[in-house]
């Protein structure tokens, strides 16, 4: 079991106060992440989670019981770090039998465990080695044998993946999504990676400065933000926003469309403007087109598109996929 | 940079203070080695000539040889211990976050500025004196009967006022060496369920390891010719009962005239740092690999 409520959870550093209220409620079995710029709050959210720092004020439940000051062993979490934290001195095995030994589990045992965890991660050829000698893709995956091997009712990650190059990023990306649907434990992942988040997690949590903007499955935060914030933040690139009278005839303050949504053409269109940046990633072609009236535009367009840096182009946003905000920020 | 051009370059722009190091080491060793086949005393300068093993059997055949060795193992390893146990937990102290942490922290280490004749002369006269001394009116305030440190427990009253000297040295490299250690692993021990203790036992102990070997090595050296604090307390007495080697060597050529039997005794004592050394190093060197 793994439910995780917080409740008006507050956390200050002295005078400043980084996390002012945060209300969640993580369903058993869930895969959550954390987003936001940096920053925001997400690793002390983490941190407060785990026990390893103390709320300020506010409560969190862990499966029906009030865990707020408990020491972190007793919340039976598990925790991998950014920095892998593993103990440089130990030797792969004794690294994952580390929390079995300190609960005081008989040897037989723990070398079961330890052999069945090795096994699954693909460690089994390494166990004798001290993790000085493994390459960061080994250790993120001692990191998460030790996590594994006392069967945590929740796994906490901060950034787990940062210091790995992109193409092993990817193929960790996917051994820890098959690992949570082998587990079905739950599961809080923090990153900055906007595809990290929009593919391992079944529920999103958007951060800014302390607050929870929005809590939602991918798509709805892509399909449906709540307001100017989680717009701009969810997608890549970054949704354009225009205000003015091109908005006003929209009924809105501000109006916003994704890179996706723009039609390019080099006849006719919305705005004219010239390129100032062209990227031809094959599949996918950006522009950046600087416009009189609205500034600079970003598009996206499926496949090669003849458009060089100082083109003259048209681009109209399509009205269905518009969206709306107030005065406030928040989405009409 | 490693071609063989500046590789040659280098080793003959070393070779001056190479040479020059090399006469400091060897030009002592070789008259110490000279002398100690003489025979050689400053009461019958005349009556010189080579003695053959004579000075070596007479030194290692003194009833006092065997009980200076012992002393100065003792001593050795009687600091060691109260200096590397005393560190460790000191430095526990320090590395806390405590009111006016870096005054605390200087004052820790000012003992190890003060010079040993100094020191030793003040716990000789102001703290162990049997009369005067502020241990003394500690015991007859609690109605004990004062102890005379230097005449009972002599060579323990060294090991303590050397130990007293030796404790910031080794305080100071072992709280370095914790600051180095790393937050997240001690959170991560947090979140696996372990104690204080077994975090002390399992993370920093193992972190520590490269420095207690450096807090020994480093001491060893000079806790092996430990003298001046002898000098100026027991004067190697009662008896021979707080002698050590190096007193003992001082005792043959300054206080006997035997210049050849003290010779012999020092070429005995560099055999001993030798052997103390290989032990040491075959022990605890292997923590100074990366
Ligand atoms: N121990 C601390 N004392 C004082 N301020 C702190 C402490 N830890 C974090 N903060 C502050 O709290 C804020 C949130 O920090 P946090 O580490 O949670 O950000 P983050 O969202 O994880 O950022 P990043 O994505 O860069 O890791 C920051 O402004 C940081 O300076
Ligand atoms: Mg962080």
């Amino acid at each position: 079991m793994g439910n995780i409520v917080l409740e008006k959870v507050n956390k200050c550093f002295g005078d400043v106060e980084v996390i002012p209220s945060v209300d969640l409620d993580i369903k058993d079995g869930e895969f959550v992440v954390f987003v936001g710029p940096s920053g925001c709050g997400k690793s002390t959210l983490l941190r407060l989670i785990a026990g390893l720092e103390d709320l300020t004020d506010g409560k969190i439940v862990i499966d029906g019981v009030d865990v707020s000051d408990s020491t972190p062993a007793k919340r039976e979490l598990a925790m991998v770090f950014q920095s892998y934290a593993l103990y440089p001195h130990m030797t792969v095995r004794k690294n994952i039998a580390f929390p079995l030994k300190m609960a005081g589990m008989p040897q037989d045992e723990i070398d079961k465990k330890v052999m069945a965890a090795a096994e699954s991660l693909n460690l089994t050829d390494y166990l004798e080695r001290t993790p000085g000698l493994l390459s960061g893709g080994q250790r993120q995956r001692v990191a998460i044998g030790r996590a594994i091997v006392r069967s945590p009712s929740a796994f906490l990650f901060d950034e787990p993946l940062s210091n790995l190059d992109a193409a092993l990023r990817v193929n960790m990306r996917i051994e820890i999504t098959d690992l949570h649907k082998e587990l079905k434990t739950t599961m809080i992942y923090v990153t900055h990676d906007q595809v990290e988040a929009m593919t391992m997690a079944d529920r999103i949590v958007v951060l800014q400065a302390g607050n929870v903007e929005q809590f939602g499955s991918p798509l709805d935060l892509y399909n449906k933000p709540v307001n100017r914030f989680v717009a701009g933040f969810i997608g890549s690139p970054k949704m354009n926003f225009v205000k003015g009278k091109d908005a006003d005839e929209f009924n809105a303050h501000e109006i916003g469309f994704r890179p996706e949504h723009m039609k390019v053409s080099t006849t006719k269109g919305r705005w004219k403007g010239v390129v100032s940046v062209a990227e031809h990633l094959g599949a996918d072609t950006f522009l950046h087109v600087k416009t009189k009236e609205v500034g600079t535009i970003v598009t996206r367009s499926d496949g090669e598109i003849n458009v060089n840096y100082g083109d003259t182009v048209y681009v109209s946003p399509n009205t269905d996929k518009i969206y709306r905000f107030g005065a406030d920020g928040l989405a009409l | 940079m490693a071609t063989a051009h500046t590789k040659t370059l280098s080793r003959i722009m070393n070779l001056p203070s190479i040479i020059l190091l090399f006469i400091w080491m060897i030009v002592p060793l070789g008259m110490t080695i000279y002398y100690s086949f003489q025979r050689y005393n400053l009461l019958t300068p005349s009556r010189r000539g080579f003695n053959g093993w004579f000075n070596y059997e007479f030194f290692i055949t003194d009833p006092a040889f065997f009980e200076a060795i012992g002393n100065t193992l003792l001593l050795v390893t009687g600091v060691l211990a109260i200096t590397v146990i005393g560190g460790i937990l000191l430095g526990i102290l320090l590395n806390q976050a405590i009111i006016g942490r870096s005054i605390v922290r200087i004052l820790f280490i000012s003992p190890f500025f003060i010079m040993p004749t100094v020191s030793a002369l003040i716990w000789k006269n102001m703290l162990m004196n049997p009369i005067y001394g502020i241990f003394a009116h500690i015991a007859e305030f609690f109605g004990a009967n004062p102890v005379d440190f230097f005449a009972v427990i002599p060579l323990l009253s060294i090991i303590i006022i050397v130990a007293w000297q030796w404790l910031p040295f080794a305080t100071l490299i072992l709280l370095t060496a914790m600051q180095s250690l790393d937050q997240e692993q001690q959170e991560a021990a947090d979140m696996d369920g372990a104690s204080t203790l077994a975090k002390f036992y399992y993370i920093t102990l193992p972190h520590l390891a490269r420095a207690i070997t450096v807090v020994i090595l480093i001491e060893t050296i000079f806790l092996l010719s430990i003298f001046a604090e002898i000098l100026v307390t027991t004067n190697g007495g009662p008896g021979t009962a707080s002698t050590n080697l190096t007193y003992m060597v001082y005792n043959r050529a300054l206080l006997q005239y035997d210049i050849g039997g003290a010779s012999a005794g020092g070429i005995i004592a560099v055999i001993l740092a030798n052997i103390v050394a290989i032990f040491l190093i075959r022990a605890v060197g292997k923590n100074l690999e990366a």
